[in-house]
């Protein structure tokens, strides 16, 4: 490249570690809701996560002879751990957010050249991962703090827990972990109880999705509705992948409503609003033309219920995530807008 | 005034304006500085050829260079004085690389060319005439692209204009040259509006401008008389940047694209800047050339910015002197607006017709431009984009030197507007890249037009040759023929004809023998010995060498 220096010649001092912080700062109602309802493990898991992923993200630029401050300034790696922290039951061994981090870091983003080339988002990457290795860890979920009569870890209890695998005395994981919300969704109605019945009788059960996890939800769309405001993002994506889910669900509930959740249950359970406004709008990875973002959240929508209802996962983020991660380059190559001065093709 | 409905360009900017800095005063017309340097190529198309050599005595408003070709404007003398030089010099030019130019020893007599015509009833004028008095002016887009103007007022042989359209906009922060002349001098512009639609022969003409200039607007309606209400609009239009695109300010006047490689004029639209049209007015209604223009002093290192009427060849130091630079203050000085402008490295490069602004940064101004990271593909960048293009993916297949991809992507119809640059959050240069694309696609093309040519003149050589073998052969088999032909005939003629040709061959050998050839044979006994001694010498030699060789190893 020329080295003259290149109009423009004003630039209004936004960076990628500003859109990466804002991504942090949109993420925090949630994650404060998320403890207050599912505990401290939260915060360990993400103690993790973060460690390694600075540690990985360093020794991998160090190999690769990249400058590492620069990468490690520009916040993706903190997102990315953030991410994979938030999709991980409350208490597991720590070497579960280690791995899954590690993975995502060096095989999701570096192998293919680090930040903004990796075609699958590094985060679901990991969870994957995770979720296919050790289903037994991945699936102990804990149930939200206000039913009553359950047990609950105090913070070291948990730290314990994570560091050594030692629960205190005569606390099995019987006791502490429940079904969450999806599970008990998919259970029971291929049981053949009634959504209605369901949705009244189980305690994990709130007023839109499962208890708990109706407010983090929440909290998160009020996050990503701050994103959009703040132009972190474009409504595209969280809008098709909204829209695309609550109509099919509303679809399946109109012709069956005993069979089939409704749309709102569906939109405030497991890690919709999460995978709305924070995972299906990683830049890197997702649809950048207008239309093809629109596509790109309808078709994770729609793919998110199809796992979630006929599919082998309760939640379904993950995979839809990342199939479409998949389809993006085609998306893209097909969605692109007219050009200013040439014909509508 | 009529309301007149706006259309929208996609994308565009809201910048800070930065536009009251310069226009606290009025206009100063700034001294004559003690040298004037003239490029010989101000405007696109081919420089123009000097008619004056150092020493020569010129007077102001005298043409010292000539247009040479169909695409080219004369150069005059900005005032009068001893031409002192004719040599390359630093130019305005994003390669920084020196050009041609006239230097001009002025005297500070400013004494004017003695005849000038001039023509306060143009309306008396044909078309024919005005474009030669406006390209014998010098006239050139003032607005930065630097056309000659005469070509853009040629709509040729039965193409009917429908509007001429005058571009205020002035859209890049910072750049006021063309509000202060909307303000200053309202009428000249309207006169300039008027002869050029009279060359155009247009029935109607927008004079669009951003709303951040009410002062212009105003003294332009103020201005307009009566009767040309009826063809003149004055339109006040959304400061966004890049409203003042030719491309972006038709489409915002008239609601119609441009073809993507078309001009205004395949659309019947004719668009010049206000700056050119007053300048036209000078030229037919004064009898004065393109000597000077309005130039914008602006940015944090001048103490006082203001816009200035400078000559053309002023160098630019002096020029900033009059707005009080502070030196330790600049850490950058640009050439135009921030966002298209071009860094200038050398204080002693002249002004030119298509500078409008010589704005100063300071350190804080570019302390935002930071190392480039890597794209993370966000699209900010396609969502300001005016022209509606994926300039992530141009700036991808740009850096991959994919250059077939990169048309694809439509690269040109990129206008450089600097929009994707500006929000880009990795602060990748893409302008840069784009433009490196650009020029190498240009070069690439340079170059198979120069090799198709070299293949075309091969295979034209080729098949000489094999026309020539074809005419030989043909030759031969009619020399046969004629020969067998012969051998009918009588045995006597025939001995006849090979005597002759033996004769001929004897008197060619003759020739031979008498001519002196490098030939050991005709030589005298001298130097049969001294050839003989050589040989005897080489022989000797090469006899050493051998056994030298043998020595060593």
């Amino acid at each position: 490249m020329p080295g003259i220096i290149s109009s423009p010649h004003q630039h209004p001092g936004n960076s990628v570690t500003q859109v990466m912080l804002r991504v942090v700062y949109a993420l925090v109602p949630g994650m404060a809701v998320y403890v207050w309802f599912f505990g401290t493990g939260l915060m360990i898991n993400m103690a993790i996560c973060i460690a390694t992923a600075l540690l990985t993200e360093a020794g991998i630029l160090k190999l690769r002879q990249r400058p590492i401050k620069p990468a490690l300034y520009d916040g993706s790696a903190l997102v990315t751990a953030i991410l994979l922290a938030l999709t991980l039951p409350p208490i597991v061994p720590w070497w579960i957010p280690f791995i899954g981090t590690a993975f995502a870091m060096v095989f999701a983003k570096h192998l293919y050249g680090g930040l903004g080339h990796n075609p699958f988002n590094p985060a679901m990457v990991g969870y994957a991962l995770l979720l296919i290795s050790f289903p037994q860890e991945m699936t102990r979920w804990l149930p939200p703090a206000d039913i009553p009569n359950i047990t609950t870890l105090g913070f070291m209890e948990i730290i314990n827990y994570s560091l050594f695998g030692q629960l205190p005395a005569a606390v099995s994981f019987d006791a502490l972990s429940m079904a969450t919300p999806l599970d008990i969704m998919k259970i029971q109605t291929g049981l053949g109880t009634a959504v209605s019945t369901i949705q009244q009788t189980n305690p994990v059960m709130g007023q839109l999705g499962g208890l708990g996890w109706e407010w983090v939800n929440l909290m998160f769309l009020l996050g990503g509705l701050w994103l959009i405001m703040r132009r972190v993002i474009s409504w595209h994506i969280p809008v098709a992948f909204i829209g695309g889910l609550a109509l099919i669900a509303l679809l399946a509930h109109l012709i069956a409503p005993h069979s089939y959740a409704s749309p709102l249950f569906h939109l405030f359970s497991g890690a919709t609003m999460l995978g709305a406004f924070f995972i299906a709008t990683d830049p890197v990875t997702a649809s950048t033309t207008t239309k093809g973002r629109l596509l790109y959240g309808l078709c994770i929508g729609i793919l998110i219920y199809i796992i979630r209802t006929w599919g082998g996962y309760p939640d379904a983020i993950a995979f839809a995530v990342l199939l479409m991660n998949m389809a993006v380059p085609t998306i893209d190559y097909y969605t692109q807008p007219r050009v200013f001065g040439h014909e509508r093709k | 005034m009529s309301t007149q409905k706006l259309w929208h360009f996609h994308g565009g900017l809201r910048l800070d304006g930065h536009k009251q800095e310069s226009m606290h005063m009025e206009s100063a017309e700034i001294p004559i500085p003690s040298r004037l340097i003239l490029p010989l190529q101000q405007h696109i198309g081919a420089a123009a050829e000097p008619v004056v050599q150092v020493g020569d005595k010129v007077l102001k408003g005298q043409c010292i260079a000539e247009a040479q070709g169909g695409v080219s404007v004369p150069l005059h003398a900005p005032s009068s004085g001893t031409i002192e030089d004719i040599a390359l010099h630093p130019v305005p030019h994003p390669s920084g690389m020196p050009a041609m130019c006239i230097t001009i020893k002025t005297d500070g007599k400013d004494e004017w060319l003695a005849q000038r015509e001039e023509n306060s009833q143009y309306h008396l004028l044909s078309p024919k005439q005005l474009r030669s008095i406006i390209h014998h002016a010098g006239i050139v887009g003032l607005g930065g692209a630097g056309f000659p103007t005469y070509l853009k007022l040629h709509p040729g042989q039965g193409k009917l204009i429908k509007t001429l359209i005058l571009n205020g906009a002035e859209c890049e922060p910072y750049i006021t040259c063309d509000a202060m002349l909307m303000q200053q001098q309202p009428r000249d512009v309207l006169d300039g509006a008027n002869i050029m639609r009279q060359a155009v022969q247009a029935a109607h003409c927008v004079i669009g401008i951003e709303d951040n200039k009410p002062a212009a607007i105003e003294a332009l309606r103020h201005a307009l008389r009566d009767e040309e209400r009826d063809y003149i609009d004055i339109v006040s239009i959304p400061t966004l940047y890049p409203s003042g695109g030719e491309k972006q300010l038709i489409t915002i006047l008239t609601g119609k694209e441009i073809p993507s490689h078309k001009l205004p004029i395949d659309i019947d639209i004719v668009c010049h800047n206000v700056g050119t049209a007053k300048a036209v007015a000078d030229a037919v209604i004064h009898g004065k050339p393109l000597l000077s223009r309005y130039v914008t002093i602006t940015g944090k290192a001048v103490a006082n910015p203001h816009n200035c009427e400078v000559l053309l060849g002023t160098p630019i130091a002096f020029v900033l002197q009059q707005a009080e630079l502070q030196a330790d203050e600049m850490a950058r000085l640009v050439m135009g607006g921030p966002m298209m402008g071009f860094q200038i490295n050398d204080l002693q490069t002249p002004v030119i017709k298509t500078t409008n602004c010589l704005l100063t940064l300071n350190q804080q101004d570019i302390a935002e431009e930071q190392p480039a990271l890597a794209c993370i593909r966000c699209g900010e960048c396609a969502r300001v984009c005016p022209a509606q293009l994926l300039p992530q993916q141009l700036y991808w297949w740009a850096k991959a030197k994919d250059f077939d991809k990169v048309q694809d992507y439509k690269l040109f119809d990129c206008i450089e507007c600097g929009c994707c640059a500006y929000v880009c959050p990795s602060h990748i240069p893409l302008v840069q890249y784009y433009r490196f694309a650009k020029t190498e696609i240009w070069q690439q093309e340079q170059d198979k037009r120069k090799s198709d040519h070299a293949r075309e003149r091969h295979e034209f050589h080729q098949y000489r040759i094999e026309l020539k073998k074809k005419e030989d052969e043909e030759r031969r088999r009619k020399k046969k023929e004629l020969l067998k032909k012969s051998q009918a005939d009588t045995a006597g003629s025939k001995q006849g004809e090979i005597e002759a040709a033996l004769a001929r061959v004897q008197a060619k050998k003759g020739q031979q023998e008498t001519a002196p050839e490098k030939n050991i044979e005709n030589l005298s006994p001298a130097q049969q010995q001294q050839v003989a001694e050589a040989e005897a010498r080489r022989a000797r030699s090469k006899e050493n060498d051998n056994a030298k060789i043998e020595d060593n190893s």
